[in-house]
């Protein structure tokens, strides 16, 4: 029976880190361009704009329905076979645009209940000394909605990081491509994978950590 | 001076206001009594557009408007020229004690934040809770949440406070200190509109004070004809209903 390979595991871990940027940079670019949209949709949905309303509904029920592989793969094999201007999506755009979108779905709705759970009234106190709905929206009803949301949305960032590691299915090299090359050369298939999942922690803990420091000082007003 | 004129209020089929007229001079304090669902705190939040009106003319200094045309600048201009202190305080949780008085001054009246935070600081005094400056809301007791409402209102320099049922949330032991708090402002004069069940504070404060039910005004007249001698015969049956559970001012 053979013990694990301590030495090929550390001589691996700067290999793979290497890919880290890459693996990060996608989850960020993700992340912001996700942000952006479900900050629209979820607008959309809170204003209930006639048409635009039932179209995110749609979006979102389409996006949050499928698996993103799924999605990933419709983007990458399946657009350019349809749209000829995207003959050359690579896989990371691909990847960054299934992200955005399938995490966008999810997103839209936890910010649409944080903006609905500001107490009403606390909306009536600030129209009633004569502000306009956008000072409202500004001032009083997207900063504690943003401390509602922020948990929720770290988790959906903490899971984007590791759902980038599907992006090896459309040939990127990231952090699980990498790892999959590796391991196919040595033949320490076991070694590679649990190399890469203690990344994957550590990353995920440390993001965590900051998730917990950020609700504190969020919560500032809220400590008796 | 503030007149209001045949406004009504409709909630679909059901009519809350139907035709209310009253006048407030500079300076009058006004308590508005009468049984639950009379439309009192419509007739409030009418005044500041709260709630639309479907009818009535609204006079606030030197504003003057049909309600039914009133703009968005109207509106606006009706705020500024309110200020309401709501039943459940309503204050704005992510701000401090002072950042909930300046608030208004700085993002409605455009004032530099120093010089804003300077009034608020004073109002704070005033209120008597200078040392809950950068408390959060949350930190703070039903009466003390109260006052900072009220204060919040003082900083708007409004014609008028709206006060809707100032008290009714409060813990039995913080009342007295918010009734305090008004009856100040009652003494400096400033123009007041109270709808409350405190039949204490109507008596012994109130210029005038005004029983509505059924969305119209009843009968109106200084506290000690309205509660000694009644006119009218809903009046005499709502007093004697809320004298009977509050007889520490039924002399
Ligand atoms: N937004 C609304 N939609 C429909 N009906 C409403 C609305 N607001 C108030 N009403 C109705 O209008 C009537 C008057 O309500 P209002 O709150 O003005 O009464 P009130 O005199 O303040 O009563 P209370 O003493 O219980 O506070 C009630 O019958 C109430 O149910
Ligand atoms: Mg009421």
């Amino acid at each position: 029976m053979s013990v694990l390979d301590f030495d090929y595991m550390l001589g691996l871990v700067p290999i793979l880190l290497s890919y880290l940027p890459l693996t990060l940079a996608m989850a960020a670019a993700g992340m912001v361009l996700a942000l952006v949209l479900a900050c629209g949709l979820a607008v959309i949905r809170v204003l209930g704009i006639p048409g635009l309303n039932g179209a995110t509904l749609l979006f979102i029920s389409f996006f949050r329905g499928t698996p993103l592989l799924v999605q990933l793969f419709l983007f990458y094999y399946g657009l350019p076979q349809v749209l000829a201007f995207l003959t050359q999506i690579d896989g990371i755009t691909a990847t960054i645009m299934g992200l955005t979108l399938h995490f966008a779905a999810y997103m839209a709705e936890s910010i649409r209940a944080a903006i609905v759970g500001v107490d009403r009234s606390q909306t009536e106190a600030a129209l009633s000394i004569g502000m306009t709905n956008g000072q409202l929206m500004r001032r009083i009803v997207l900063p504690q909605a943003t401390r509602v949301a922020v948990p929720t949305l770290m988790n959906y960032f903490i899971d984007m990081i590791k759902a980038t590691s599907l992006a090896f299915t459309l040939g990127v090299t990231e952090l699980m491509g990498a790892t999959q090359k590796e391991a196919a050369g040595s033949f320490l298939y076991f070694e590679a994978f649990i190399t890469v999942a203690v990344i994957y922690w550590g990353i995920v803990e440390l993001l965590a950590w900051c998730q917990r420091r950020l609700e504190w000082r969020l919560n500032e007003a809220y400590r008796r | 001076m503030i007149k209001v004129a045949n406004l009504v209020k409709r909630f679909g089929d059901t009519t809350v206001l139907d035709g209310i007229d009253l006048e407030i001079e500079q300076g009058e304090i006004i308590v508005v009594i009468g049984p639950s669902g009379t439309g009192k705190s419509t007739l409030l939040r009418c005044l500041n557009f709260l709630e639309r009106p479907d009818a009535g003319r609204l006079t606030l200094g030197d504003l003057d408007v049909d309600v039914t045309r009133a703009t968005k600048a109207d509106i606006l201009a009706a705020r500024r020229r309110t200020a309401f202190v709501f039943q459940n305080y309503a204050l704005f949780a992510n701000k401090t004690a002072l950042e909930n008085i300046a608030e208004g001054l700085i993002v409605v009246n455009r004032w530099p934040k120093a010089k804003a935070h300077a009034r608020a600081r004073e109002i704070l005094e005033r209120i008597g809770l200078a040392d809950k400056a950068d408390a959060y809301p949350a930190s703070l007791s039903g009466g003390q949440q109260q006052r900072v409402g009220i204060g919040r209102a003082m900083a708007a320099q409004a014609e008028v406070i709206l006060f809707d049922e100032p008290t009714s949330s409060l813990d039995p032991e913080w009342v007295e200190e918010v009734l305090a708090l008004m009856k100040r402002l009652a003494a400096e004069r400033q123009t007041m509109l109270v709808v409350t069940h405190e039949m204490g504070f109507a008596r012994d404060v109130a210029d005038r004070v005004v029983f509505m039910e059924g969305g119209r005004i009843v009968e109106q007249g200084p506290p000690s004809q309205l509660f000694n001698a009644p006119r009218d015969p809903r009046t005499r049956d709502f007093l004697r209903k809320v004298l009977a559970a509050q007889p520490a001012v039924s002399t």
